[in-house]
């Protein structure tokens, strides 16, 4: 029987349905603009970054730094323009700021980079650290008092660094139930190891390896389709009623999702656009550009 | 004379961040497992909920102390400068050097005295690894008095600090009218012959061997840089003005740490003849205090022995010689 509390109102859902679109609309148009940057990680994680910003997290962008506000840090940070984006809608900035990302003296950095721009609550670049300051976060918001909750993005790539289990290891002992990671599983990382056919890759983890793993580490495990918006807010909202222990969302995405010629390759990890691509793409995120060749349209 | 015996660095760190705590809540202690060793077990005893034991897993504790900085508290993170520097290097760079946050790195076990546990925990570069990183401010007390010093200042400063912590007693530099400065350096003997520059607890052995010195008629200036980073250029440049001749003396390899900062300074600035006493580009090994730092070259007398040897043979070479000679 479904759990009527936790059902998600219909025009909520479309309301950030349409916020992860916009998402995915800044997203291309900033990579392609920059002619540099990440395309198939920022696209698989905007529909949780739209539940996130739009729905489940307690803050005030017009006070970045309020003390018992929601946290999150982007631990695949490469991510980045997809949080930008996120922000941007969300009033942290202006949009069309997101055309700066990664030009000189931008506050949009490469990677993000917390003492240039409020609203990060983390800098975070080298894969592995994120979870490991979220952790000192939802430690620091308990031994504050404070009511507020670490949510931290890990790729599925991401946790083949050992730094990511040793958090796991320790987030249990201190019964950190505010602090909630997602691992954005789009089953493929920059490179990684070949699988059948010339573009086919094998997926950073097996199915059912990241819940075994989380599992065995003493967190409770949540598995979401990480773009079916219902769900995911459903899921993240079941994630804030702690019960003692870390929770894990395993978010079953697809890298590139929203563009169809990126969508499962590998090789748009990081790429740039041909005029004929981003047009094509934005006509795909319902955004058609009229002048194929500028992404300042 | 022989300088005097102080408490163990390591007692005063334990003992001084407790104190601190009782100030400031917001002081807390990350630990990886070596509390007993390194003395933040004192902590542990007075603030348990303050102490946050971290396990065996460095890089994750330096990040954990990083995200504890973005919500307030001032975490003071111990280990051995192996596990607590080292190791956890990149940690360190992205999400404390970078971002500037309060965290306070405190290696103990730093130097030649590790306990005689050997190349693994001796690490011969952490000055100069620490010292090259954007934004963090380095510092390497002499002894007892000043170590509770930087510890209460560290304390006090907000952003990342590296403090340099030694596990054994060593001797006493200052006395309790001693006031540390960050990025001061200290004339803790005047002398006109010869500029020796040291830092951390190798100053007192310097200063021992300057006596040595003296009673051989060579008298010698000695300047202690506890702040590596920022470094006290006009005290270097006053000093190397002074005598024209500036050797310095660490323990650690002499490559990027002191030595190479007083090299860069003077190169820059007035160029002198700089001798470098400390490791050759070697890493350590297991054995006694005594005998590590004979080995090393570090011991007042060897310090004498060389600082002699270097000025007899640029008296016989003439004033003409600038350089020493290649081995």
């Amino acid at each position: 029987m479904p759990d009527m509390t936790a059902m998600v109102d219909a025009a909520e859902v479309a309301r950030l349905e349409e916020v992860a679109r916009r998402i995915r609309v800044g997203v291309v148009r900033g990579v392609n603009q920059a002619k540099a940057g990440h395309l198939g990680g920022p696209l698989s994680a905007a529909d949780v970054l739209a539940a996130l910003y739009f729905h489940v997290m307690r803050i005030r962008p017009d006070e970045p730094d309020w003390p018992d506000r929601d946290r999150f840090v982007l631990s695949k940070g490469h991510s980045s323009i997809g949080l930008y984006a996120a922000l941007a809608l969300r009033g942290y900035f202006p949009v069309e700021e997101l055309l700066t990302f990664d030009s000189l003296g931008s506050r949009l950095q490469g990677h993000p980079d917390m003492t240039r721009l409020p609203g990060l609550d983390m800098s975070t670049g080298s894969l592995g650290m994120g979870i490991s300051a979220a952790l000192g976060i939802a430690l620091g918001c308990r031994l504050a008092g404070r009511d507020a909750r670490a949510f931290v993005m890990l790729g599925d790539g991401e946790c083949q660094e050992g730094e990511v289990w040793e958090a796991a290891f320790l987030a249990p002992r201190y019964g950190l139930d505010n602090l909630i990671v997602i691992v954005d599983h789009n089953k493929l990382q920059q490179y990684g190891w070949p699988g059948e056919g010339p573009d086919d890759r094998l997926p950073p983890a097996w199915p059912g390896e990241l819940v075994a793993k989380w599992s065995a580490f003493g967190w409770r495990v949540l598995e979401v389709d990480g773009h079916d918006m219902a769900a995911v807010v459903r899921v993240l909202e079941q994630a804030a009623a702690g019960d003692g222990r870390p929770v894990a969302i395993i978010a079953n995405t697809i890298k590139g999702r929203g563009v169809s010629f990126m969508e499962g390759r590998y090789y748009w990890h990081t790429r740039t656009l041909t005029a004929e691509e981003f047009a094509t793409a934005m006509a795909e995120l319902g955004e058609p550009v009229t002048n194929p060749a500028g992404g300042a349209a | 004379m022989t300088l005097l015996m102080g408490r163990a660095m390591r007692d005063v760190f334990g003992q001084t961040v407790t104190e601190l705590a009782g100030l400031d809540p917001r002081i807390v202690m990350l630990d990886a497992d070596t509390a007993s060793s390194t003395k933040a077990d004192i902590f542990a005893k007075a603030y348990p909920d303050r102490f946050l034991e971290m396990g065996l897993a460095e890089q994750n504790m330096l990040g954990v102390a990083a995200g504890l900085a973005t919500t307030g508290f001032v975490p003071f993170v111990s280990t051995f400068v192996a596990f607590a520097v080292v190791r956890p290097l990149d940690q360190i760079r992205v999400l404390i050097a970078q971002t500037g946050l309060n965290v306070k790195i405190c290696g103990g076990y730093a130097g030649l005295f590790t306990g005689a546990a050997g190349k693994t925990h001796l690490i011969v570069d952490d000055l100069s690894i620490m010292r090259a990183m954007p934004g963090m401010v380095t510092v390497a007390p002499g002894d007892d008095v000043e170590a509770e010093q930087v510890l209460r200042w560290a304390a006090s400063y907000k952003g990342p600090v590296y403090v340099r912590l030694v596990r054994d007693a060593t001797q006493r530099l200052f006395d309790e009218t001693y006031a540390f400065a960050p990025g001061r350096a200290v004339v803790v003997r005047d002398g006109g012959d010869v500029t020796l520059v040291s830092t951390g607890t190798q100053t007192p052995r310097v200063v021992d061997a300057a006596d040595l010195l003296a009673a051989r008629g060579i008298d010698a200036h000695v300047l202690h840089v506890p702040t590596l980073k920022p470094l006290d250029v006009p005290a270097i440049v006053a000093a190397a003005d002074r005598t024209r001749m500036v050797v310095t003396v660490e323990e650690g390899t002499v490559i990027g740490g002191l030595g190479g900062a007083v090299s860069e300074t003077l190169s820059e600035h007035r160029p002198t003849l700089v001798k470098r006493i400390g490791l050759q580009d070697v890493y350590g090994e297991s054995a006694s205090n005594s005998e590590l730092l004979e080995l090393y070259g570090l011991s007042a007398a060897r310090v004498a022995d060389q600082v002699q040897a270097l000025l007899e043979a640029r008296t016989i070479a003439g004033h003409a010689a600038h350089a020493i000679p290649l081995p």
